[in-house]
């Protein structure tokens, strides 16, 4: 099967490197060969190489360089935050970041809360066990 | 920190270097109004009546030897010690981990900072087995998780808590020297036990109101694989 993610008008990629590292950006038009030029609600439009850009499996409907406020309009109604937050792309980030931020305590509790998951299951696959035996 | 004391008099020449001062002797005939002294005198400086015949005690003995190089006069060292600044993370209940020593990688409590700089802390006791100990800030990661400690009474505790005990110094005879040492083992005294339970008492209370602390406090700090101390949270 052929490529899914195409550079183009509309495609939201997310930027892994530099100042805006994490964040989610439109690609409004394609300058050249390396370069897009990019834009988010939260910023202001500038070209960025396509290194620093990895493609989502998300596309909006836009003209090439819209307006800002056509932007958003675009964004909201395709939904992008949503669908973004629901991907498993998406949730990761999520999670890696709230993994991030537990503190010593906080792990501590999660340590707990995982031995006694551990617990529950094996429990329960003992029963299992037990009356697949018989 | 040591008390204060008074503040010492300085002298109005100050050295430049070892032995020059910055004003010179007529300078300082001025400065100190030796010549008004004098002026109100008749020109003589005020003497005391010398004291009849003061008890003649045996001077003393002129020394045996004298150095035969020059000994340097040590400089007046006026420096002050600024009391050591509490890192900002640390206040009082803030869990603590330490970093070196017998009790390393445990989690403990801080109580307060000690004139000296030192932190006082507890494990407590009866949880961890850290008794009421001082430790260096510097080998200690603070936590962000706090126990409330508003009830601990902590006036007693200061550095001279800590000191410790001279052992009095027994002269032995010859024959003694031989004799087996029956040194007696040393034990904690009665009151710093009472002392350390008082503390506990308290903290232990605080402790248990929260879900989880307990177990947290009793359980040792490590590093395990992939975990990063630098970008980690603490």
């Amino acid at each position: 099967m052929p490529f899914k993610r195409y550079v183009e008008i509309g495609r939201v990629a997310l930027v892994n490197y530099g100042k805006d590292y994490g964040r989610l950006v439109v690609i409004v038009d394609v300058l050249d060969q390396n370069r897009a030029l990019v834009d988010a609600p939260d910023m202001v439009r500038s070209q960025m190489n396509f290194k620093r850009l990895s493609l989502t499996d998300i596309k909006i409907e836009i003209p090439r360089a819209p307006k800002k406020k056509i932007l958003i309009e675009a964004m909201e109604k395709a939904d992008v935050k949503n669908k973004w937050e629901k991907s498993s792309w998406g949730r990761k980030l999520i999670v890696q970041k709230r993994r991030a931020a537990l503190n010593d305590f906080d792990r501590f509790k999660l340590m707990l809360a995982k031995i006694k998951r551990g617990g529950l299951v094996r429990q329960e696959l003992a029963k299992l066990k037990k009356e697949n035996a018989s | 920190m040591a008390p204060k004391t008074k503040s010492l008099r300085t002298s109005r020449n100050p050295e430049l270097i070892r032995g020059v001062g910055k004003y010179s002797r007529s300078k300082m005939y001025h400065k100190r109004g030796l010549w008004a002294i004098k002026a109100k005198n008749g020109g003589v400086f005020p003497t005391h009546d010398p004291k009849p015949a003061a008890a003649q005690t045996p001077a003393a003995k002129p020394p045996k030897f004298y150095p035969a190089d020059d000994v340097k006069k040590p400089l007046v060292n006026k420096r002050n010690p600024k009391p050591t600044k509490l890192r900002a993370s640390i206040t009082p209940g803030t869990v603590l981990i330490l970093l070196a020593g017998r009790f390393m990688g445990k989690r403990v409590v801080f109580i307060k900072q000690l004139s000296s700089g030192l932190l006082l802390v507890s494990g407590p006791f009866k949880i961890n087995g850290v008794p009421l100990r001082r430790v260096n800030q510097s080998y200690v990661v603070a936590t962000s998780t706090k126990v409330d400690i508003s009830g601990v009474n902590v006036e007693k505790f200061d550095d001279k808590y800590f000191a410790k005990e001279v052992a009095k110094k027994t002269k032995k005879g010859e024959g003694e020297f031989f004799e087996e040492k029956n040194e007696e083992k040393k034990t904690l005294s009665v009151v710093k036990k009472d002392d350390q339970k008082a503390v506990d008492a308290t903290l232990i209370k605080s402790i248990e109101g929260v879900p989880d602390l307990k177990i947290y406090l009793a359980a040792r700090f490590s590093l395990k694989s992939g975990m990063k101390p630098h970008e980690l949270v603490f």
